[in-house]
């Protein structure tokens, strides 16, 4: 009697199973869709208001476009403007747009809505997490509905790269105070829905008026942890995972040819932060021996499973510009001593390396505290969530040590910022900023860049460690998604499947 | 009864009251600044400024708190830092995920543990008894999202059963969204099963020592019958006290596995916003949370109370 209880339940419980099974094989054909899966979810869609890369990697190009844009290989291309011009004294630029742009609601995306986007982004009112990027611009005219002329009030040489970000994309005003949950831009995929908590949906949008993406549906699921992340994508949840950092699965995905692995680079110099003013970090001496004392090579395969490009200083190499300055401080735990001795720490020190949520930063911290220690410098590790981080560490400048990549592209002025959480003051870095911002040459800017590069590795301000890796895992019949990451995207109106 | 059930709705609003000021106090404490998180490492401070003013940031802590409970009072739970949507749609949207869950998990772990019970009694000291001890030990002992990870090697991975995580919507369909239920409530529901099925057994084992089941025996009733119609009912009592306290844990637990699943229920909901400083979300979820355990245990006595009526006349 009881068994037979038992063994109807088991039956029960069987049947269930066998029923809810039954559905799985429904859509397997039509291959016009993408799922791609990313770690973050966006906290909502308006790049305009909003500094988390989520926001941009959902809507960059898919959903908004900016006046200018960036490319898969760095390179600025046309965006909503289809040309510009920029007069000789590199003050007064001169764009023209697309002629029939419309944004998802029916407004015209024309000079009015590009006016409007750029004096949102710059007026008092603005909660823009670039505002910064727009304080070089004096006015916005329109003399006809496909111009725009924007006056500059000094040279900008970054001015048409700032232009070109997801913090610049253009708004209609009919519907910018709606973006954040309803996005409408006048991109080639249109907003369908946010189930929030697990994906964002667009779909191709039939009134582009530029070429039109293979795509019809493109999804984007928000899974964080990294055992689901690997899940999903052997499971064929998602077809392609980007910025995927559970690197330890990689050999496994590379072996299976059902997938494709590629590598490529993104703007994000790590760091291990140092803060210059505090002791004994103030000096110079003990920086140099912190640099001798970190081996590059133990960092990268220990935190990146190899997948990683070292650095010297505060650039990323696969940029024009670039100078090798890897060989600055050779890893020598001896010659690191000898200066920590003449620094008056014979002995070593303690500090405290703060550590935000990313693996990297988790596990790189941990290695970097072994490595520190060989030569006398004990960490204690504090690992933080991102509000405390970003509190604590980056606005109070309340640490010693932690431990960031750096993404924003082409941010090595912000040496030259005087509250930024290194506490590095350097004149001679501020005067090379400043004729940078006055030079538009681009082999003079290299130059200028270079000596930056340069001042900063003899300072030794930051712990210069490596390139964070750009890497995607996919299905191996997806063609077209980005390999580099020059901006934060994932620009899909390539993608198409073999 | 009537005097009980005031007594139990004065708890129930102190609580709640408590939880308020509990919630609040907490998240003005900790570090991290919901504007700085959305405006990110290049804001200005003009910027911030700005966004602290749009976000009602900007009036001291007091005046915010009396804001926020008066509209509570008004039934009104605010609108979201981050989101810009009202709370109350949020947690309405995100309750269709984890209620199903809960009951889902609820009802697998009772259908599970109460035969479960049922057997080791019957196989007293036997093979049979010592599996459901057995189970029950490593059941507790198993965390929720270690299950929960197993589950998905297993039927999602290998066998391509369940999908691995995500969650469809009811307007996909009610088997779609009950397969993507069906893993996560199995997480939830094993170690759950374990402890039921601990107390179902030791629950009918204190019965059966009784004088009517001896009675019941004498007058020649078969050992089944006496379990089950006899020993079963009057051991579920205890099982449902147990099983309302679990309901609290189950909400605890659902933060886990909403995330090892990345289901879009109330945990993830909470979990999300507490990382995005997103205090109006954190705080307007905290209290109903804490109504839901209150209420449910005053339900849980209420129901015993009604059951046996040994309380009442002491009262």
């Amino acid at each position: 009697m009881m068994m037979n209880r038992a063994r109807s339940f088991a039956v029960a419980t069987g049947v269930f199973a066998l029923a809810l099974v039954g559905g799985a094989a429904a859509w397997a054909q039509a291959r016009t869709d993408l799922v791609i899966g990313m770690s973050l979810e966006p906290p909502h869609l308006d790049p305009t208001a909003g500094a988390a890369a989520a926001i941009k990697e959902v809507t960059y190009a898919n959903l908004f476009e900016s006046l200018v844009r960036v490319d898969s290989s760095g390179a600025l291309v046309p965006g909503l403007a289809e040309g510009w011009t920029v007069a000789d004294d590199g003050k007064t630029y001169r764009f023209t747009l697309r002629p029939n742009a419309k944004f998802h609601d029916g407004a015209p995306g024309d000079a009015a809505a590009v006016k409007f986007s750029l004096d949102r982004a710059r007026g008092a009112e603005s909660v823009n997490g670039q505002k910064g990027y727009f304080a070089s611009i004096a006015s916005v005219e329109t003399p006809d509905p496909r111009s725009v002329v924007v006056t500059l009030s000094r040279p900008d040489g970054l001015f048409l790269f700032h232009m070109a970000a997801g913090d610049a994309a253009i708004v209609s005003p009919t519907s910018a105070a709606t973006n954040k949950q309803k996005p409408i831009g006048t991109g080639p995929f249109t907003f369908d829905r946010w189930a929030a908590g697990d994906r964002v949906v667009l779909t191709r949008n039939p009134e582009y008026d530029g070429p039109k993406p293979a795509l019809e549906r493109v999804s984007f699921r928000f899974i964080s942890d990294a055992a689901a992340q690997i899940a999903s994508l052997k499971a064929g949840d998602v077809d392609a995972f980007v910025q995927f950092n559970a690197f330890e699965a990689l050999p496994e995905f590379r072996n299976d040819p059902k997938f494709a692995v590629t590598v490529g680079t993104t703007e994000g110099e790590t760091l291990l932060s140092t803060n210059n003013a505090r002791k004994p970090f103030d000096d110079v001496r003990v920086r140099r021996a912190m640099a001798h004392a970190i081996d590059r090579k133990t960092l990268i395969d220990g935190v990146l499973y190899g997948n990683g490009v070292p650095i010297g200083s505060h650039f990323p190499p696969h940029r024009a510009g670039y100078v090798d300055l890897t060989g600055l401080y050779p890893y020598d735990p001896a010659k690191a001593k000898a200066l920590l001795a003449e620094a008056g720490y014979p002995n070593g020190f303690d500090a405290t390396l703060r550590l935000p949520p990313p693996p990297y930063a988790r596990r790189g911290g941990e290695l970097v505290a072994a490595l520190l220690a060989e030569v006398g410098i004990r960490l204690t590790i504090e690992p933080m969530e991102w509000a405390s981080w970003l509190d604590k560490v980056f606005k109070g400048k309340d640490y010693d040590l932690t431990m960031i990549a750096h993404t924003e592209p082409l941010d090595i002025d912000v040496y030259a910022r005087d509250s930024y959480y290194f506490n590095y003051r350097s004149a001679a870095f501020v005067r090379l900023e400043e004729e940078l911002n006055r030079t538009q040459d681009p082999a003079a800017r290299n130059a200028l860049y270079g000596q930056q590069q340069r001042l900063l590795a003899d300072d030794a301000v930051n712990g210069f460690l490596f390139m964070l890796p750009a890497v995607t895992v996919q299905n191996a019949k997806i063609s077209g998604l980005w390999v580099n990451r020059p901006i934060q995207a994932n620009d899909v109106t390539g993608v198409t499947w073999k | 009864m009537l005097a009980f059930a005031l007594r139990r709705s004065l708890t129930l609003a102190l609580t709640a009251w408590l939880a308020t000021i509990v919630v609040f106090a907490v998240l003005e404490l900790v570090p991290g600044d919901p504007a700085l998180l959305m405006l990110g490492v290049n804001a200005q401070a003009d910027t911030l400024a700005a966004l602290r003013a749009q976000m009602g940031l900007d009036h001291p802590p007091v005046e915010r708190y009396l804001r926020w409970v008066g509209g509570l009072l008004r039934g009104d739970l605010g609108v979201s830092l981050t989101y810009a949507r009202p709370v109350a749609d949020l947690v309405a949207e995100r309750l269709v995920v984890t209620l199903p869950l809960a009951l889902l998990s609820l009802a697998l772990s009772t259908a599970a543990a109460i035969p479960l019970g049922l057997l080791a009694v019957a196989r007293r000291g036997r093979g049979g008894d010592w599996a459901v001890l057995g189970f029950a030990q490593i059941g507790v002992a198993l965390p929720s999202f270690w299950i929960a990870i197993l589950l998905i090697l297993v039927f999602s991975v290998t066998l391509g059963w369940f999908p691995a995580g995500g969650f469809p919507g009811w307007e996909a369909g009610a088997l779609p969204a009950l397969r993507a239920l069906t893993l996560p409530a199995l997480a939830l529901a094993i170690p759950e099963a374990a402890i039921l099925a601990r107390v179902t057994r030791t629950a009918i084992l204190d019965t059966l020592g009784e004088d009517h089941i001896r009675t019941a025996r004498a007058k020649g009733v078969s050992r089944t019958a006496v379990l089950l119609r006899h020993a079963l009912p009057n051991a579920l009592l205890p099982v449902a006290t147990v099983l309302g306290l679990q309901l609290s844990f189950l909400v605890a637990g659902a933060v886990v596995v909403e995330n090892v699943f990345t289901l879009p229920g109330l945990g993830r909901l909470l979990y999300q916003a507490i990382g995005q400083r997103d205090l109006i979300v954190v705080q307007g979820v905290v209290v109903l949370l804490a109504v839901f355990v209150v209420l449910v245990n005053a339900l849980v006595d209420i129901a015993c109370a009604a059951a046996d009526p040994r309380p009442k006349a002491a009262s």
